[in-house]
């Protein structure tokens, strides 16, 4: 409360305010008693483990991991990735949503009006689409990681089931994304990927139908797929990966060197 | 439970046994008979002082417990509860207390010999502390891991910006039902399968291998029962994989690359490429 000599200097007055806003309960709810934000931090062993125990990455890793679980030429990164990507896909993937509608009359003109009228709209498609090749080639090359380090091995029998969960996610995220654009590209490679559910047994065509809302591809296919692929798959898949990395810590971290 | 360390069920038996004869000579002999056996000092069993003659025979866990205790808690709940009548004699509060040399009114606090507390055992820690766990070569995740990871995010992101920028997703006609394109391809990760469909029946193709495959990957932890995860000794498990994956690397080249109009085999240097991501 010295009021005596409030300096005009710039610099005092960002000290001050910071300084008030430190102690403010605004501020201290935000962050936990231990955090950085709230205590400082000054390199230590101790404060190295507050980062981790007072941040939400908790959830993701333990305060101390084994030393070779973080040389990048064992994993490559490719698990971390991959959500990486996912996360990359949500983000441009709900700018997409404000400019697309689901119907056979408007949504390939709603992606050219993306493409040529939006700013960064040409931009965020690309990048939606190339992360979208780049999650399903990621996926894929994690699952061969984790195979030819024997990594599926007790105790990580089940998260190897689980990973093939989400592999086979990814594969239909991408697969009912392909048909959005409603471009002939899009039409005919579903129609070539479909063609071949007719002939499940048993089911036979009736998977089919309901997947496509109909006996051909139309404005029907459209909804669904789309319905599917913003809303459905995303949601089964965030599931999946919470089991996934939740299992990765259980199970005692990545699994041992060779 | 562990098991009872052996050293432990030794000491048992011998206490046992030791009360025992206590017990007996107790029964038919002059108290000091337990006095004489050289481990009752070692347990800080007191000789036991002028016992009143009306003293109970305990059984059960009571029987356990030190006798100039019994006479300590009664001496002392004598005390409590009739502090004035105390006052007058010893007669409420009986016979001077036990073993100490405490001053009458003073609670007797003190155990034989003067002693204000007793060993009731050592427990050695080696033997029922366990520690096994070896020490593991740990870093911090903060900032060892999480920098690897956010130099892997940030190169990737700068790869796919620039990638994004340079490359234009693919967008071709409107979508017409009636106009089919050739050659029409499957998405790339698909393209496997439909080089199969050229082989095989659509059910086989198009259900079955994919259907195994898909299963049988995700079994794999249940029938590989080598328990190993060194190379060296799991070659067939090794081979195994790279069959299976170079299997679908060639099939969905072929399909992408080598496959044109009507789905023949072209060669993508002398009649172009029939692919769109």
């Amino acid at each position: 409360m010295a009021t005596d000599m409030k300096s005009k200097n710039p610099i005092e007055v960002a000290k001050r305010i910071g300084n008030r806003m430190h102690d403010s309960q605004a501020m201290n709810s935000i962050f936990r008693p231990g955090s950085v934000f709230r205590k400082g931090y000054t390199d230590s062993p101790r404060n190295r483990s507050y980062v981790i125990m007072n941040n939400v990455l908790y959830h993701l890793h333990p305060v101390k991991v084994k030393r070779h679980a973080v040389k990048v030429s064992y994993t490559l990164c490719l698990g971390g990735l991959s959500f990486f990507l996912f996360m990359v896909l949500t983000v441009t993937g709900v700018f997409l949503m404000f400019f697309y509608r689901p119907t056979a009359e408007q949504a390939w003109a709603d992606i050219q009006t993306l493409e040529t009228a939006v700013y960064f709209g040409s931009f965020v498609r690309n990048m939606h689409r190339w992360a979208a090749h780049l999650m399903v080639l990621s996926v894929f090359l994690h699952m061969a990681r984790v195979f030819y380090h024997g990594a599926y091995k007790a105790p990580r029998e089940f998260n190897w089931v689980i990973g093939i969960i989400l592999l086979t996610l990814t594969l239909l995220l991408s697969f009912t994304g392909y048909l959005l654009p409603w471009d002939q590209l899009a039409l005919w490679a579903v129609t070539v990927g479909t063609n071949m559910m007719g002939y499940s047994p048993v089911l036979r065509t009736n998977v089919q139908f309901v997947l496509l809302g109909g006996n051909v591809i139309s404005g029907d296919t459209l909804l669904r797929w789309y319905v599917l692929h913003v809303f459905l798959l995303p949601f089964v898949i965030v599931i999946f990966m919470a089991i996934h990395f939740w299992r990765v810590r259980k199970d005692g971290g990545i699994s041992g060197p060779l | 439970m562990g098991e009872i360390p052996e050293h432990l069920l030794k000491r048992a038996a011998e206490r046992k046994a030791q009360l025992e004869a206590e017990k007996n000579g107790g029964a038919d002999a002059a108290p000091d008979a337990a006095a004489s056996q050289p481990a009752a000092a070692e347990v800080a069993t007191p000789a036991p002082a002028p016992v009143e003659e009306e003293a109970p025979v305990r059984t059960g866990i009571a029987a356990k417990v030190p006798e100039f205790l019994f006479q300590r808690s009664k001496n002392r709940r004598a005390v409590l509860s009739g502090e004035a009548p105390a006052s007058g004699g010893g007669s409420a509060g009986g016979a001077a207390p036990a073993a100490g040399a405490a001053p009458s009114g003073a609670p007797a606090m003190q155990g034989p010999d003067g002693h204000t507390h007793r060993l009731l055992t050592v427990v050695k820690s080696g033997s029922i502390q366990q520690t096994k766990a070896e020490a593991q070569d740990k870093v911090h995740t903060w900032p060892h891991l999480v920098s690897v990871e956010l130099g892997a995010m940030l190169i990737v992101a700068a790869g796919l910006f620039i990638f994004s920028i340079f490359v234009r997703a693919p967008l071709l006609g409107l979508a017409d039902i009636n106009q089919t394109p050739n050659p029409s391809k499957a998405p790339w990760y698909f393209l496997g399968l439909q080089e199969l469909l050229t082989m095989f029946h659509p059910m086989v193709a198009g259900v079955t291998i994919p259907g195994v495959a898909l299963v049988l990957l995700a079994l794999t932890p249940y029938y590989d029962k080598n328990p190993s995860n060194n190379p060296e000794n799991r070659k067939y498990a090794i081979a195994m994989m790279t069959i299976f994956l170079i299997f679908w690397a060639v099939l969905v080249i072929i399909g992408s690359f080598f496959r044109g109009q009507g789905f023949n085999f072209v060669f993508p240097m002398k009649d172009g490429v029939f692919f769109e991501l």
